[in-house]
């Protein structure tokens, strides 16, 4: 048993919390929220020139070859600056959707592009009406020729206006719900016949839901086996949920550490608000849900590429559970003890407590992960 | 004991509902049903027709132009009001400034400020905190120096709720720098129209623009503007501020959002069955029903004593604590419900008068386009007016003696 990171993990998170320190202010932010595109291609730059968006992608492509522990190490800081750019979308779950498919000419190439920073690719997976059950498939890929033709409907895919790749899954065979008949196509964002309503999501990140009206894409432009995709997809997606509980980790921090700063300051009844015993026990239960939250996004990166599928989703639930508990308890407390403030847009402290709350959202709340977990934990 | 209302109180609600058939026009209904803001005009226009009908100064006595209403009609006709989609009315003229006009100020003041206030002609605001005077209200510094027949008037309030449309501010302001903390404070009406008043906004987690800063430089008040006399303000302010109990618990809207919650979850589906019928999710509509149910009865206690022993005070502690509670509860489930779509945030979908056009239809149900601003939003509740944290200290000091 051991739960240190390695000097190199250590490393790798000093290289992006300086780098991020230097460059992704709170101001940096706010403009880069407020602009057109809602992501900065020169902060994007930034990251592949410190290697760290090929940090998943094998060496033979570029990257690191490092894994899950590597990216928990550096998803906190992301989190704590409110990172817009598409880390956990494209240097995460996309790589990781990739990779198995790595003899593919161009899915190799594409890594390649991706880890120098060349090229984004997002995962459109998740449909309006699936609420992240991964095997909720209604996109079809019929067969036209030697290629596809796709329609369908990707809802709330994140940073889609910003990828040159969508790796989209659609049935090539079976109903909604089955784990066969799904396969993935990689496919140019700019295509014929693929329409974006983008916007910015609650927390001023990007997504789009994006329309698949009638694509035809080239059997070159398949991934893998027609119809054997699902395995890829929901390892990319276990991957990118132990991410995003990182990620959630180290805002919750933030939260606490700003809270803790500002009952220092705050001066009313003649002495700091942090005097009275009612809000340290509530600080307190912010630490004790915090350091669970920490525990299970180890937990969650640790298992998250278990070969055993029950057992990582058994992790998984359990880890989506409590970050989305934890981050709720954090997220309203530490705005409730900022008071007045709390409610700003002026402070960091609001821009956090969405960013949690569009995390607790995302890949299922905790109540969807929690049904799951029981589901899976019958004996 | 009973827990019906009484054949008087059943007409007077059925006289209530049809007077919102006739008057509450769809557009407007249709916005605070769906929860979409409403612009100043909209507020005001359904303060003209209550007050055409004569009921304009809501929970005021006859003789000052009210219907004279009790507090239990009071709320009766808030929940109607809320459950047919009319406007919340807002509570810093007819709730804050006219009861304490009525008990401390002039015949004068009385007759130049509440027929205003009744009719909506004139918008007030309230100037009680600063930026070091939040929960702790009596540290409060803006100054007011008598210079001849005015006060002249500097400092800072913040939180003002809709301050940029307000004609009026009431406001604490010292008078005497040197005397304890409380004694010092006095109650001043102020025109907003006054030269040197700035108005600054602060804009909101949601995005929105609902409070502002205020900024008072050497701004000259007439002296028959103060309410009361000099020093005794911090008396007329907890008066003003212990007054409000048919509507601070808000179950008629609570009432409304659970109504509301309850057809998305119908609406929405989870693995292609009703999200209602997921035992977890509608086990916790059942929670929050069921405590709104307890709160409702809990409220209506408190001001059928009142109909006995009228001042009850530190009771309103206790239904704006359970009161924020369960509205925030059911902000969070309306949020949880639409899953994914609740992360789409296009601020132009808060704003009333936003029209779905087809080329600005938001991306998945339609209802689901302001529900992550709303939660969002709904933090205040146990923030302001006092935090929570303050409503306990409240409960523990006034209550129960501790």
């Amino acid at each position: 048993m051991d739960f240190d990171f390695s000097d190199e993990q250590v490393q790798l998170r000093d290289v992006v919390a300086r780098y991020l320190g230097d460059h992704y202010s709170f101001e940096r932010y706010r403009a880069i929220k407020n602009s057109a595109a809602g992501w900065d291609p020169a902060v994007w730059r930034g990251l592949a020139d410190l290697g760290v968006l090929g940090l998943t992608v094998p060496a033979a492509q570029g990257g690191l070859g490092f894994g899950p522990l590597e990216t928990l190490a550096m998803m906190g800081d992301c989190g704590r600056n409110l990172l817009l750019e598409p880390m956990l979308s494209s240097a995460v779950i996309a790589t990781a959707a990739l990779r198995p498919f790595v003899a593919d000419a161009a899915a190799a190439l594409l890594l390649t592009d991706m880890a120098a920073g060349e090229k984004i690719a997002v995962l459109a997976h998740f449909e309006s009406g699936a609420r992240f059950d991964s095997r909720w498939v209604t996109t079809r890929a019929r067969r036209l020729g030697e290629g596809y033709r796709l329609v369908g409907h990707k809802g709330v895919v994140m940073h889609a206006g910003a990828a040159d790749r969508l790796l989209v899954s659609a049935r090539t065979a079976g109903e909604p719900g089955d784990a066969a008949g799904v396969s993935l196509f990689m496919v140019p964002r700019t295509a014929a016949g693929v329409v974006l309503d983008a916007y910015p999501t609650l927390d001023g990140q990007r997504a789009a839901d994006v329309y698949l009206q009638g694509v035809d894409v080239p059997a070159a432009g398949r991934l893998g086996a027609e119809g054997g995709a699902l395995t890829a997809i929901e390892a990319a997606l276990d991957v990118g949920l132990a991410a995003l509980c990182a990620d959630a980790v180290g805002v919750m921090q933030a939260l606490l550490d700003a809270t803790i700063e500002y009952v220092r300051a705050r001066q009313q009844f003649g002495q700091p608000v942090g005097r009275f015993q009612a809000l340290q026990h509530r600080i307190a239960d912010m630490l004790i849900q915090l350091e669970a939250a920490r525990s299970v996004s180890y937990l969650a990166a640790l298992r998250c590429t278990a070969e055993d599928v029950g057992e990582r989703r058994r992790a998984l639930s359990a880890a989506k559970t409590v970050i989305g508990q934890a981050g709720r308890f954090v997220g309203q407390q530490a705005v409730q003890l900022h008071g007045g403030m709390g409610v700003t847009d002026e402070l960091k402290v609001s821009h956090w407590f969405k960013r949690l709350t569009a995390a607790q959202l995302m890949f299922g709340d905790s109540d969807t992960h929690l049904q799951r977990y029981a589901s899976l934990s019958r004996e | 004991m009973r827990l019906e209302f009484t054949d008087e109180e059943q007409a007077f609600r059925t006289e209530v509902r049809a007077f919102l058939q006739e008057h509450l026009s769809a557009d407007i209904s249709d916005k605070v049903l769906r929860g979409y803001e409403l612009g100043r005009d909209d507020i005001v226009a359904w303060q003209r027709k209550l007050h055409e009908r004569g009921w304009g100064g809501m929970g005021w006595p006859v003789e000052f132009g009210g219907p004279g209403w009790n507090p239990v009609q009071q709320y009766i006709f808030e929940e109607e009001s809320a459950l047919a989609g009319a406007p919340r009315l807002l509570p810093f003229g007819t709730k804050m400034v006219a009861p304490v006009l009525m008990a401390f100020g002039t015949a004068a003041q009385q007759q130049r400020y509440l027929p205003n206030i009744s009719s909506g002609a004139e918008w007030w605001c309230q100037g009680y905190s600063e930026p070091g005077a939040g929960s702790d209200l009596a540290s409060l510094k803006t100054r007011a120096v008598r210079d001849g027949d005015h006060y002249v008037v500097d400092g800072q309030k913040t939180w003002n709720t809709l301050g940029q449309y307000a004609d009026w501010i009431f406001c604490l302001v010292r008078t005497d720098p040197k005397a304890k903390q409380q004694s010092g404070i006095t109650f001043l009406l102020i025109d907003m129209k006054s030269p040197g008043i700035t108005v600054r906004p602060i804009m909101l987690l949601d995005g929105g623009h609902e409070v502002n800063e205020i900024w008072f430089e050497n701004v000259r008040v007439p002296v028959e503007n103060r309410v009361g006399e000099e020093n005794r303000g911090w008396t007329y302010a907890k008066f003003l501020l212990g007054h409000e109990r048919t509507s601070i618990a808000g179950v008629g809207i609570a009432k409304r959002e659970l109504r509301r919650l309850k057809h998305i979850a119908a609406a929405e589906r989870l693995h292609g069955r009703p999200l209602i019928e997921d035992p977890l999710f509608a086990a916790q509509i059942a929670q929050v029903e069921i405590d709104l149910w307890a709160l409702e009865i809990t409220n209506l206690r408190v001001l059928s004593g009142e109909k006995h022993t009228p001042a009850a005070g530190p009771e309103a502690s206790i239904l704006k604590v359970r009161g924020s509670e369960i509205h925030q509860g059911i902000s969070e489930l309306l949020m949880r419900a639409v899953g994914p779509y609740a992360l789409p945030s296009r601020r132009e979908a808060m704003e009333a008068g936003w029209q779905f056009d087809p080329s600005r239809e938001p991306p998945g149900p339609r209802y689901a386009s302001n529900l992550a601003a709303s939660y969002l939003n709904q933090r205040k509740l146990s923030i302001y007016g006092g935090t929570n944290e303050i409503q306990k200290n409240i409960i523990a000091k006034m209550i129960i003696g501790l």
